[in-house]
């Protein structure tokens, strides 16, 4: 039979298996359905809820304004599946094209996706984490935990690192008047992913909204009553606070473990594609059946050095989705790479944070609009001489423009006037990363250099 | 092709009635630099750009002396400029201060809550209609639906709004490029002497609603205090003279052109008569297709700018032809057709970016209810002349008056 022939066959009565039923799975599966795929399709998921969204779950549903259930994602289109939900993936047979289920059931494939995404990182010390009182949040289970906790009434929520998530948990506490502690161990908020000179500003903030923020310091040790429940946690530098919530908000790891021995390039950093959401095997050699997207994919990208880089954005999750599902059911000539520039937002204490780009990447920062200490600004990030990202704190319309400026590689500093320029944008200062090398709250952008397979993961030096 | 100096085509009278053939010659070249000065740019990834770009400003103060005077755009020494004229920090302080009366986040339902009222007003000037064979849809309806919601909204008293008819369109028609230098002069001198009136009313008014408040904008601008504090007394006249101008001179047009769309387009008329749910992508196309407002003409460039090829310097003046960029073949299908229900229509109808029109739900709203109730209730209406009599302003264009033949008025 001819290739064409048999792309001809499988779109008519091909066999798709999507293991990971969130928001790539779905989106995944409706344009399958679009691009005219007429064949079987699975839809595989562990938890038991339909597909739903998350970044209410953090926001509207912590502050009681959405209820937990209220927030499954809108359809697109019907996508007639088998929904296997409730039920995990726990192996992979790349030769005999076969997903191993849980319940013993197995499923075969004529191509796969792959959009396990990534879960809460658990706290490390496994008899504190099961203190009653200490949460995750991640699925929207947890979040109807969280929202039940904070509803009661807690003396002190902890919350134990202060990235975006974190963040936005302190924020909604603040929000429904409740004291709250943030620890993290780097000098500022948000630092992995934005940086120490607006991390400042978002320490401001917090302080501002009246959380007891502290930096630089490490939880090190949750400490229960006699029946089991949190009540205190001690820091590295001696002191303590009384909580009766504690949040753990400590990033996320990749849901790969189930791919384990199965071949495929899969790790902790996630599963290595190409530009064209293909899966490297362990060997480095891409595949033409399995295909990856969302927060579980790295994959190259040209703006960025051709580098790896895994998103944990929902806008990524989409437009990989998206593409994927088109290169699934297309010939090699018709496919498409995966060029999204990254981008992401946040709302927390009041303010709309966004950033385009990978601002970790960048070496230097400047705010071209709008001042840091008003908390309203646009701030290039500045690599090799050249704009790599964007961040603005209630200023997201000037984004576009910054886009354009990333796509063309244009000069950093910027060699041009603006409106809004303050005498702070008038000159470049150090953007502030720690060493990527130390655990943090996990920045929601990773760079995992140039190499599909993920032993020989370097990250690029931002500093010399 | 551009030695023709196509401002001057585009504003000349003749071709008001049709300007886009005249836009489709324009946009052969994105960026042009008209024989009077200013650089005129007619495609729409080229416009949508320049209004998401921060080194445009709509800061006049920031051209340069020769650009300022070619464009007769000097600033007015007596008041200073309202916030569409201003580029942040201020213009984003205004706005947010202007919209905590109007809009969200502060006042999201203002606009929705204003839909039974709305329709009373336009059930009212239809009601007016009745016994009539032709009516003139300006005067009887187009004009004075926009301008009695916008006195409402700001707490103009409503014996006072004839007044204000005459500021209005002598401030609006101070935007029109056209003109010798010593009508240039004259016009200047007019807007100058109709906005000094209008802010001296503007300012007893306010004064009035200081001492004894009540529920509409006029008082919330002067009394209340939010985050950013609270508009000074000048700052309030600037503010309301805009609000009142804007909802004064662009309305009118997009309800009449609207009808005259219909009117030309018989089969989409019916169509909306029997649903109504038509209304709302209707009204976009029509902004694409017919916008009230043809271009931007006051924007500048803080630097040296590369478009597409052509460097616009410094400080240079820039014209924004949206009415041309809403008809660009490169990012609408068919263009030149009026398909009601088209799309993804992002037309630049009400501009982009961080100017964006500040009344676009209350103008999206009105002209909604006045098209649907005008189809429904009008039996039998047919154009007396086409094309209508039209504004010499070819800013904000649209007919002086639309003569329509009616049988009837239904209930
Ligand atoms: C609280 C919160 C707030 C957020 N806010 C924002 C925001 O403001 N802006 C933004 O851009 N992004 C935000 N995000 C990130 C965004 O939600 C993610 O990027 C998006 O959900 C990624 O979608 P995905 O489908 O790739 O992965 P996921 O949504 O993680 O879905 C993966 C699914 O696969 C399932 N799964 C995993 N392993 C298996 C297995 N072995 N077998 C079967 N199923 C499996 C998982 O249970 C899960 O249902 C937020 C995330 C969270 C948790
Ligand atoms: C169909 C009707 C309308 C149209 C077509 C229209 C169109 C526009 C356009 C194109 C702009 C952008 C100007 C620029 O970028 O320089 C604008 C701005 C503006 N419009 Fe409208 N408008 C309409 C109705 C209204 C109404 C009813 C109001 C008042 C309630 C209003 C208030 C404003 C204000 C205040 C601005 C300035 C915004 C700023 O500078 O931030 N407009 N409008």
């Amino acid at each position: 039979m001819s290739v064409d022939g048999y792309l001809e066959t499988f779109r008519r009565e091909g066999r798709i298996v999507v293991v990971g039923a969130s928001l790539a799975g779905l989106r995944a599966a409706e344009a399958l359905r679009a691009e005219g795929f007429q064949g079987t399709l699975t839809m595989v998921g562990d938890e038991p809820h339909d597909p739903y969204d998350r970044p209410p779950l953090s926001k509207q549903v912590l502050l009681g304004k959405v209820p937990a259930d209220h927030t499954l994602l809108a359809r697109r289109r019907p996508i007639d599946a088998q929904w296997r939900l409730g039920a995990a993936a726990t192996g992979l047979d790349l030769a005999a094209r076969r997903v191993q289920l849980a319940d013993g059931d197995a499923i075969d494939y004529d191509r796969l996706l792959i959009t396990t995404g990534v879960r809460a990182r658990p706290w490390p010390h496994e008899l504190e984490a099961d203190l009653d009182g200490v949460c995750v949040l991640r699925t929207r289970d947890d979040a109807v935990r969280l929202h039940h906790r904070l509803t009661a009434g807690p003396r002190r929520v902890l919350v134990i690192g202060a990235g975006f998530t974190g963040s936005e948990i302190a924020s909604a506490c603040r929000e429904r008047g409740l004291p709250v502690t943030v620890a993290e161990r780097g000098p500022a908020p948000l630092v992995g992913a934005l940086g120490g000179v607006v991390g400042e500003v978002a320490a401001e903030l917090q302080r501002a909204h009246g959380v007891d923020l502290r930096c630089g310091v490490q939880v090190t040790g949750l400490e229960g009553d006699s029946a089991g429940r949190v009540r205190k946690a001690h820091f590295s530098d001696g002191t303590a606070v009384e909580a009766d919530v504690v949040v753990i908000a400590l990033g996320a790891t990749r849901n790969t473990e189930w791919l384990a021995d199965s071949g495929l390039g899969a790790g902790p950093r996630g599963i290595a594609c190409d530009a064209g959401c293909r899966a490297f095997d362990v060997r480095g050699i891409v595949t033409d059946d399995v295909f990856v997207a969302g927060d579980v994919a790295r994959s190259p990208h040209p703006l960025f050095g051709y580098q790896f880089l895994s998103l944990e954005h929902w806008g990524n999750a989409v437009a990989q989705a998206e593409t994927a599902a088109h290169n699934m059911v297309s010939g090699s000539a018709d496919r498409r790479p995966h060029l999204w520039m990254p981008s992401f937002w946040s709302a927390q204490f009041g303010v709309n944070i966004k950033s385009v780009g990978v601002p970790p990447m960048g070496e230097q920062i400047m705010v071209t609009q709008g001042s840091l200490a008003e908390q309203r600004f646009t701030a290039a990030y500045g690599y090799q001489g050249r704009v790599i990202a964007a961040v603005t704190f209630d200023q997201a319309k000037w984004l576009d423009f910054y886009e354009r400026q990333i796509e063309q590689a244009a000069p950093f500093p910027p060699e041009f006037t603006t409106v809004d320029r303050r005498t702070e944008g008038l000159q470049p200062v150090p953007a502030g990363f720690p060493d990527p090398s130390l655990p943090s709250h996990g920045p929601t952008i990773t760079l995992s250099g140039h190499s599909p397979t993920d032993r020989r993961i370097s990250f690029t030096p931002r500093r010399a | 092709m551009t030695s023709v100096a196509l401002l001057h085509r585009i504003t000349d009278y003749a071709n008001r009635p049709d300007p886009y053939p005249l836009y489709a010659e324009l946009r052969r070249t994105p960026v042009v630099r008209d024989e009077s000065g200013p650089y005129l740019v007619s495609t729409y990834w080229e416009i949508k750009g320049l209004l998401h770009d921060p080194r445009i400003s709509s800061d006049l103060r920031n051209l340069t002396p020769e650009a300022a005077k070619a464009g007769g755009q000097e600033h007015d020494p007596n008041l200073p400029p309202a916030f569409i004229r201003l580029d942040p920090p201020e213009h984003d302080r205004l706005r947010r201060l202007s919209m905590r009366p109007f809009g969200p986040p502060h006042t999201p339902r203002r606009v929705f809550d204003m839909h039974g009222e709305l329709e009373e007003i336009v059930s009212g000037l239809v009601d007016g209609l009745r016994g009539r064979d032709t009516i003139d849809l300006v005067d009887d309806f187009s004009y004075p639906f926009p301008v009695t919601v916008i006195c409402r909204i700001l707490g103009v008293p409503r014996e006072d709004e004839s007044h204000f008819h005459e500021w209005a369109d002598t401030i609006a028609a101070g935007l029109d490029p056209v003109g010798t230098a010593e009508e240039r002069e004259a016009q200047v001198q007019g807007v100058r002497r109709a906005r000094g009136e209008l802010a001296a009313y503007l300012a007893g008014l306010i004064e009035e609603r200081r001492r004894s408040p009540r529920d509409d904008m006029l008082t919330a601008m002067a009394t209340e205090h939010g985050p950013d504090g609270q508009m000074s007394p000048v700052e309030i006249i600037t503010t309301a003279a805009l609000l009142l101008i804007a909802g004064h001179e662009t309305t009118v047009n997009l309800i009449t052109n609207g009808m005259l769309t219909l009117l030309r387009n018989p089969d989409v008329l019916q169509r909306l008569r029997t649903e109504p749910g038509l209304a709302v992508p209707l009204v976009e196309e029509l902004l694409r297709f017919e916008p009230p407002v043809q271009m931007l003409p006051q924007r500048t460039t803080l630097a040296d700018i590369d478009i597409d090829g052509t460097i616009i310097p410094k400080g240079a003046s820039l014209y924004l032809m949206v009415a041309s960029g809403s008809r660009d073949p490169q990012r609408f299908t068919d263009p030149d057709r009026f398909i009601p229900d088209r799309p993804d229509n992002q037309h630049l109808g009400f501009g982009h970016g961080l100017h964006n029109c500040f009344g676009a739900p209350l103008a999206r709203l009105e002209a909604q209810l006045a098209l649907t109730a005008l189809v429904r209730r009008l039996n039998g209406p047919s154009l007396v002349e086409d094309p209508p009599p039209y504004r010499q302003n070819a800013v904000l264009r649209g007919p002086r008056h639309l003569p329509i033949a009616i049988s009837g008025v239904t209930d």
